[in-house]
């Protein structure tokens, strides 16, 4: 049970760039991906900026070979699932046992958002090919039909930590030699449903959002994909030298915050619980991490709960933190997914991300993100936390090097 | 390592959740849409949060209560749930609000209670539980992931009790939608037939079932969960055959030791042909025993399979009411149950007497 598993690839497609790379452009350039709505139709559309992909489901088809009606959901999962793939050098994914572990929380909610408003209409009416994957794990199975994969298929959802416990599971399946290779991360395209629903809350932000800023007024949601591919130990191994692994995932845990459904407490209980056990599967000490990439949402009530639990665990040795959602909004079921790329990105690169919009430094937090983005440095272990309704809050801990 | 099933507790269409025995009779239903039997649930959960709760959480937090109970667990190491559908009666208010209202004047609650993870983030808040908690959404999946899931935590050695369970709703709206798509039957069953059916089509179910998994005994404990897998999309009949039999030597269990098979039949007639193959191919002779009757067909229904599983070996007998072929032994030792759903997830769960 003591095998390593690595992070031999990544691929994402977001707000501010459809792959890797492209997003790594936008980082350096200090451009957030903030606009109005061009693929969502909502009434909302002047009212809240949100950071879609900037590619219509048209474009998304012709570059995945799927049909375009099918859910924008199911299209961003296979642009970034099948770039990860290419980003390891495991070529012909039909020689392993592959597991696919795909987050996401609405499903195909943009297509049953077209087929309900003829169904209310009259029950006989809307075309069922529009609520025939509906559910979350349609969207899974599209994507793994397409890549071929079936040794093990599941889907997880639990609202915005969703694709840190689909690594952590993959990471199980891989140290409980059930798979070799597991692409885990997770998918959300943009709905109106996720719109609405946060627009009650009251937690959108009508500008750009600002997050661990005192000034913050709440999230901006994104869209996108996230995948990183799971390796165990033995096939790491195997790898030619030009493609070694990104870095390993030494660590991870998942805590309830058991506070209330949909706030965190004040003091981040759920969120330092899963920080603290994270660190301790690493091994590692609180002044061991070199960088937290931040759940950040924006929100009043994340960022100071999130800031709260840092301080706690990490005082008087604040690493570096940024939340990258000030660039691509909150891609909800993907954001696990797409800053776990990010993250195992940044322990190979030695990278840290800019935290953008920041202006004023929360009055109740010994610490402020950082503003610029920097490569080449020495990053040993880079923390990723995720938290969401229900309590539910993940972290992640990427590690250069093997286990001592 | 040993994982044991502390505890169980399940509601279903039948009342199952009047106390964890065989209920004494079949509850009988007519039409293709069973509704689950529901208890009262202020014996668990406070009168004004029974008020806001859809049916989802209730059977949920009910049966997560009723396993917790048998097992005499307060708080448990993890909860991990599956469901297929989610929330879907919330989700079906928020839409059709959302659509009606143009997008204009919502209020959260229905929001708020239609993520999939709302049932394990509601138990965990009723119980205080810090501990790990996930959802697993994967179609008929989501059970076996949620296992899955707690088998490989347990064998970490750091946890002794987990509670595992699935659950899902049926609504207007999903019962409307999913008999657009010719799943259920059009003339009129009942209980005794539906398995013996030999027309297209099955009836719709839900319920909850959940389960305290641990390392140890429990004071109620009477089976173990010796083994679980999952096939994704297989070929054919034939390829089953082969996964069932390196299922059951993975696990050092001979299709001979198996004292009785519990099939997830239901009454739809091609679907069925895999369970009669099965059936006639591997466990020649074996008795056989069905469950669909009685829970109706959904994506998690292979939980409800488990926990008449479970109840088998702890009471040591078979009721006539789910007994399709075959006589049963005088010991029943090995429980393996086959289940399968529109032919395309396939699991096999293999529970033990102990």
């Amino acid at each position: 049970m003591h095998s390593d598993v690595w992070i031999a690839g990544g691929g994402v497609i977001c707000g501010i760039g459809n792959n890797l790379s492209e997003c790594l452009t936008a980082f350096e350039r200090m451009e957030p991906g903030m606009a109005h709505m061009e693929h969502l139709h909502s009434v909302h559309r002047h009212t809240f900026p949100v950071v879609e992909v900037k590619a219509s489901n048209a474009t998304l088809a012709s570059w995945t070979g799927m049909p375009e009606k099918i859910s924008r959901t199911a299209l961003l999962s296979r642009v970034a699932a099948q770039e990860a793939w290419n980003s390891t050098g495991l070529g012909d994914i039909h020689q392993y046992r592959v597991g696919f572990v795909s987050a996401n929380t609405v499903g195909g909610m943009d297509k049953t958002e077209d087929f309900f408003a003829d169904y209310l209409q009259d029950p006989s009416k809307g075309h069922l090919s529009q609520v025939v994957h509906h559910e979350c794990g349609a969207i899974t199975e599209l994507v793994a039909d397409a890549m071929g994969i079936r040794h093990h298929i599941s889907t997880i959802s639990t609202a915005c930590s969703s694709s840190a416990n689909a690594l952590m599971y993959g990471s199980r399946l891989i140290k409980n030699n059930l798979v070799d290779v597991v692409i885990a991360g997770g998918t959300d395209a943009l709905t109106r449903f996720t719109l609405n629903g946060f627009n009650t809350l009251m937690i959108l932000d009508p500008a750009a959002c600002r997050p661990f800023d005192d000034t913050r007024a709440g999230l901006n949601l994104g869209e996108g994909a996230g995948y990183v591919v799971l390796i165990s130990e033995a096939l790491a191994a195997e790898l030619p030298a030009s493609k070694q692994p990104w870095c390993r995932l030494s660590g991870y845990a998942n805590a309830n915050d058991a506070y209330h459904q949909t706030a965190s407490s004040p003091d981040g209980t759920g969120n330092f619980l899963a920080m603290r056990a994270a660190l301790e599967m690493s091994g590692i000490k609180p002044e061991d991490v070199d960088y937290i990439n931040l759940h950040g949402t924006g929100t009043q009530n994340n960022d100071s709960a999130e800031g709260a639990a840092i301080a706690r665990l990490f005082a008087p040795h604040y690493p570096p933190v940024s939340s990258t959602k000030s660039f691509t909004g909150h891609t909800l079921g993907a954001s696990g997914g797409i800053e776990a790329v990010f993250s195992a990105w940044a322990v190979k690169e030695g990278v840290i991300y800019p935290n953008a919009n920041f202006s004023k430094q929360m009055k109740d937090l010994p610490f402020s993100p950082v503003t610029k983005f920097s490569a080449g440095l020495q990053l040993q272990h880079v923390m990723s936390n995720s938290f969401g309704f229900g309590g539910n809050c993940s972290s992640l801990v990427f590690s250069k090097n093997a286990q001592s | 390592m040993y994982i044991y099933i502390q505890g169980t507790g399940c509601v279903s269409p039948q009342e199952t959740a009047a106390g964890n025995t065989f209920p004494a009779a079949v509850l009988p239903w007519e039409g293709p849409r069973l509704k689950a039997w529901e208890p009262d649930y202020k014996q668990w959960i406070d009168v004004k949060l029974i008020r806001r709760m859809s049916r989802v959480i209730k059977m949920g937090v009910a049966a997560a209560k009723l396993s917790l109970q048998e097992a005499g667990v307060e708080v448990p190491d993890a909860i991990i749930t599956g469901t297929a559908y989610g929330c879907l009666d919330d989700t079906g208010v928020f839409l059709s609000k959302m659509i009606n209202q143009q997008e204009e004047m919502l209020t959260p609650t229905a929001f708020i209670q239609s993520t999939h993870n709302t049932v394990a983030g509601q138990i965990a808040l009723m119980l205080g539980c810090h501990a790990y908690n996930n959802t697993f959404v994967h179609k008929a999946f989501s059970f076996e992931s949620a296992l899955l899931d707690s088998i490989m935590i347990l064998r970490e050695g750091r946890s002794s009790s987990i509670l595992a369970g699935a659950m899902d709703e049926l609504t207007n709206h999903s019962f409307n939608i999913l008999s657009r798509f010719d799943l259920y039957k059009k003339e009129p069953v009942t209980y005794e037939q539906l398995l013996k059916s030999s027309t297209h089509g099955t009836v719709a179910g839900e319920g909850a079932a959940c389960f305290a998994l641990g390392t140890e005994k429990g004071p109620n404990t009477k089976a173990k969960l010796t083994g679980l897998t999952t096939l994704y999309k297989p070929v054919g009949k034939a390829e089953i055959s082969p996964d069932i039999t390196s299922f059951l030597a993975a696990h050092n269990c001979s299709q001979e030791e198996v004292s009785l098979v519990i099939t997830g039949r239901n009454g739809d007639a091609s679907g069925d042909e895999w369970y009669e193959y099965v059936e006639n191919t591997l466990f020649a002779g074996k008795p056989v025993a069905g469950f669909k009757h009685l829970c109706g067909e959904y994506p998690t229904a292979a939980s409800f399979g488990m926990w008449l599983g479970n109840r088998i070996l702890a009471e040591q007998q078979v009721p006539a009411d789910v007994l399709l072929k075959g006589k049963v032994p005088e010991q029943i030792k090995k429980v393996l149950i086959y289940n399968h759903h529109k032919q395309t997830h396939h699991s096999l769960i293999l529970l033990t007497a102990c």
